[in-house]
């Protein structure tokens, strides 16, 4: 792959605050010009290191930071030219909105016509033409946060940052204003980097997705890849919902293995990320893919499962069931009329493909 | 549909029957009661400590009724006379009377007074007094001989100036100015003149203490502001651990720094860089007063303007840096701004406590370190002239409350935020 797609590199990046732990551990990253990159992750994860090392607010303890081929260690923020969407939005109390749009734009010296020029269509973009007399203070959080997108992005900036943008914002407002950041994204051609701890946020958005966790990258893919075959334990318990079955590897047979469960069943699983007979492994499974009741020899795993507890959510049934020992076991069944009503205290076959069981790293 | 029982329009009434209103106030009776208990303590303590005392200064400023009820024949007389020839039998029978009448308290009382109006009054007074009782027809004669100066005139005609029961007398006073015989408004005597220069020093000392407060406090305030917590509260108890020494004691403390063979004299002296002979008079004078003022202040400054500091988040300034500006550019533009609500309080708060100041300035400020605080103290305890005293408390009042208000109108009272 050329390097030229690449608008921003992380190579070996290190970050210790104290000398004596590293919060970001050996970081490699290419972000391609014009993509939606995320960085997911827990808090203390790293990810919002790696953003104030972009940046510029925080020096990088071990390795170079490129921008469009430039190494940009030595570049202090002001002169990098990176948009950044705050957490907090960071609007300028003291300033009307138009004041803050005009802001980037006047300590870059540009002239007024041009200036109010580009004010007035930052805000049009985020549909607030008629909000630029008003104070940050006036604002709704929607509406703070879409200037603070506006801010961003008035000086054409080719970058641009958003720490956890959306974390103030109330479900509906944040589902919305997810599809506006993304369709900014696509019209302008944006290169973003987006830091969040929400899956569903970065699954919505994002073209990719670095998971991070304890300061290193578990995966990086885009999203139907992470959801569908994660990679490790943390990104597919972290990714979505998941039920895990901890055991040892008794048979490796390529494609798939077979694993022994602590009470002796043995499900037969993926071979994605373990090593030979002998070793742990945990067993990831989504709920959305075990059938209940299925036809006998359909499928390699078949079990007997207790209905424990059945929640009604309308498109389906969550259903929790106890099965090989372990009695989190979700089931989501939908609603539909090809499907048996279970009721609470049933014993039914439940069972599933090995390709659809993934055999990972046996992480905790 | 709703149940409520009101008519259209009718006032509304609760499902028993009471008005609405009526049920609402009875409901919120028990909470206005307890309201009303809880703030009567400080209510009371305002009113005898803070409200009466400003009123009965205010009084007093401008009160000259004494004066006129101890001498009630004598302002008739006075009235009477055509300010042009000798003074009359009946004038000196006037004063006969009213001497005769008046208390031994009340004479000393007025006689103070009617000094403040003619120097000499009160002597003259004093040993007419002490005749009066062997005095007889005609007084004119009698006054004469007891006292040469009652045939001066000017005695007499100075008795227009305090003829009416309230004076701004006390006011021109303070601002070196008098009232002569005819009431016009004229300039005391050249080498009487002390308060305009006093009053002129005063704002000069104010303001250039709020200045200096200003320039260090804010640097101290920013890294309060921004340190890491535990280095910041060793710093914050610094700033305190003045505040909590007594004030006697930290200006003993500047004394030994300052005054002639001090702490900072013979440092210099010894680092070569002032000889022997040139030691800088640091104390007893208008500096001792302005750098001792100073650092007591000085607290009054960092609390608001750290208080202000400490509600900015950090992501502005990144946030400006980020867009484009250098951190110099950001500071100025960016945060600065965002401390003026501190800037204002702390100056406001440093200004007023500076403007009244007075041990300070009576302890080091020598001769013309002074100000007018001292003047106040000195007519309360010394000369004992409570009317002008009063008249100069009135004068920093207003000039106070101007204050307060120029600042409620450029910045706003709802900004100030005093931490």
């Amino acid at each position: 792959m050329s390097n030229n797609d690449h608008l921003v590199r992380f190579v070996d990046i290190q970050k210790s605050y104290d000398g004596e732990s590293l919060v970001v551990k050996n970081l490699n990253l290419d972000v391609a010009k014009g993509e939606f990159l995320t960085m997911l992750g827990p808090s203390g994860s790293g990810k919002t290191t790696c953003l104030m090392m972009l940046a510029g607010f925080e020096p990088a303890t071990h390795g170079e930071i490129y921008l469009n081929e430039q190494p940009i260690n030595k570049v202090p923020p002001h002169k990098r030219g990176i948009g950044m969407v705050f957490q907090n939005y960071a609007l300028f109390p003291h300033m009307t909105v138009a004041e803050n749009l005009a802001f980037p734009l006047e300590v870059r010296h540009m002239d007024k016509s041009e200036r109010e020029q580009r004010v007035n269509r930052a805000l049009d973009m985020v549909q607030l033409g008629a909000f630029g007399d008003r104070r940050p203070a006036q604002l709704s959080g929607g509406q703070a946060q879409r200037v603070a997108v506006a801010r961003s992005l008035v000086f054409d900036p080719d970058l641009v940052l958003m720490d956890e943008p959306l974390g103030a914002l109330d479900k509906n407002l944040r589902e919305q204003m997810q599809y506006e950041i993304k369709h900014i994204h696509e019209n302008l051609g944006l290169t973003v980097v987006y830091v969040t701890h929400d899956q569903s946020e970065a699954l919505t958005m994002s073209n990719r997705i670095a998971v991070f966790d304890d300061g290193i990258i578990q995966q990086c893919a885009p999203p139907e890849v992470l959801y569908e075959e994660p990679e490790n334990a943390f990104c597919a318990n972290f990714i979505g919902e998941n039920n895990r079955f901890l055991g040892e590897v008794k048979e490796d047979n390529g494609d798939t293995v077979k694993v022994e469960i602590e009470n002796h069943a043995t499900v037969v699983a993926k071979k994605v990320n373990v090593g030979g007979v002998g070793d742990r492994s945990t067993l990831s499974l989504r709920p959305e893919r075990v059938t209940v009741n299925p036809e006998p020899g359909s499928v390699p795993n078949i079990f007997s499962g207790l209905a424990e507890e059945l929640i009604y959510l309308g498109d389906h049934i969550r259903t929790r069931f106890t099965v090989l020992g372990h009695d989190d076991f979700i089931v989501k069944i939908p609603n539909s009329a090809v499907h048996a009503h279970l009721k609470e205290g049933d014993t039914v076959n439940i069972g599933w493909n090995a390709e659809d069981c993934r055999a990972l790293d046996p992480s905790d | 549909m709703s149940t409520a029982p009101a008519t259209v329009d009718g006032p509304l009434i609760t499902a028993d029957g009471i008005p609405l209103k009526e049920s609402l106030q009875k409901s919120l009776r028990r909470s206005k009661i307890r309201a009303v208990l809880l703030v009567a303590p400080p209510l009371l303590f305002l009113i005898f400590l803070f409200i009466i005392p400003i009123g009965n200064m205010l009084t007093r400023s401008v009160d000259d009724k004494l004066i006129n009820e101890v001498f009630p024949n004598t302002f008739e007389a006075f009235e009477a006379w055509d300010k042009v020839s000798e003074p009359s039998e009946e004038m000196f029978a006037a004063v006969y009377q009213d001497l005769k009448a008046a208390s031994k308290t009340e004479i000393g009382k007025s006689s103070v007074r009617m000094n403040y109006a003619k120097p000499g009054w009160r002597s003259l007074i004093k040993v007419t007094a002490r005749k009066i009782k062997k005095m007889e027809p005609p007084y004119k004669e009698a006054f004469l001989k007891a006292e040469g100066r009652w045939a001066d005139t000017e005695f007499w005609l100075s008795l227009g100036i305090m003829k009416d029961k309230r004076t701004m007398g006390y006011y021109l006073n303070a601002v070196d100015r008098t009232y002569d015989f005819d009431k016009n408004v004229i300039h005391v005597d050249e080498n009487r003149k002390v308060y305009n220069l006093l009053w002129w020093r005063t704002i000069q000392v104010s303001i250039i203490v709020t200045l200096a407060c200003l320039l260090l406090a804010y640097p101290v305030s920013y890294l309060l502001a921004t340190l890491p917590m535990r280095i910041a509260n060793l710093l914050m108890i610094c700033v305190l651990m003045p505040f909590w020494t007594s004030l006697l004691v930290r200006i003993v403390a500047w004394m030994i720094m300052l005054q002639q063979n001090g702490v900072v004299n013979d440092t210099l002296v010894a680092a070569g860089i002032l000889s022997d002979e040139n030691r800088l008079a640091m104390m007893y004078n208008f500096n001792g007063t302005v750098i001792v003022m100073t650092q007591i202040l000085l607290p009054f400054m960092i609390l608001p303007i750290f208080s202000v500091m400490k509600t900015i988040p950090p992501s502005y300034m990144k946030a400006a840096q980020n867009l484009g500006a250098t951190p110099t550019l950001a500071f100025i533009r960016v945060y600065m701004p965002q401390t003026i609500p501190g800037i204002g309080a702390g100056c406001i708060l440093v200004f007023i406590v500076a403007i009244g100041y007075y041990i300070t300035p009576e302890l080091v400020g020598g001769k013309d370190g002074r100000l007018i605080g001292n003047m106040v103290a000195y007519h309360m305890q010394r000369s004992l002239n409570w009317g002008l005293a009063a008249a100069m408390g009135t004068i920093l009042l207003i000039v106070i409350l101007v204050l307060y208000w120029i600042y409620d109108k450029i910045i706003g009272i709802d900004n100030m935020k005093m931490g």
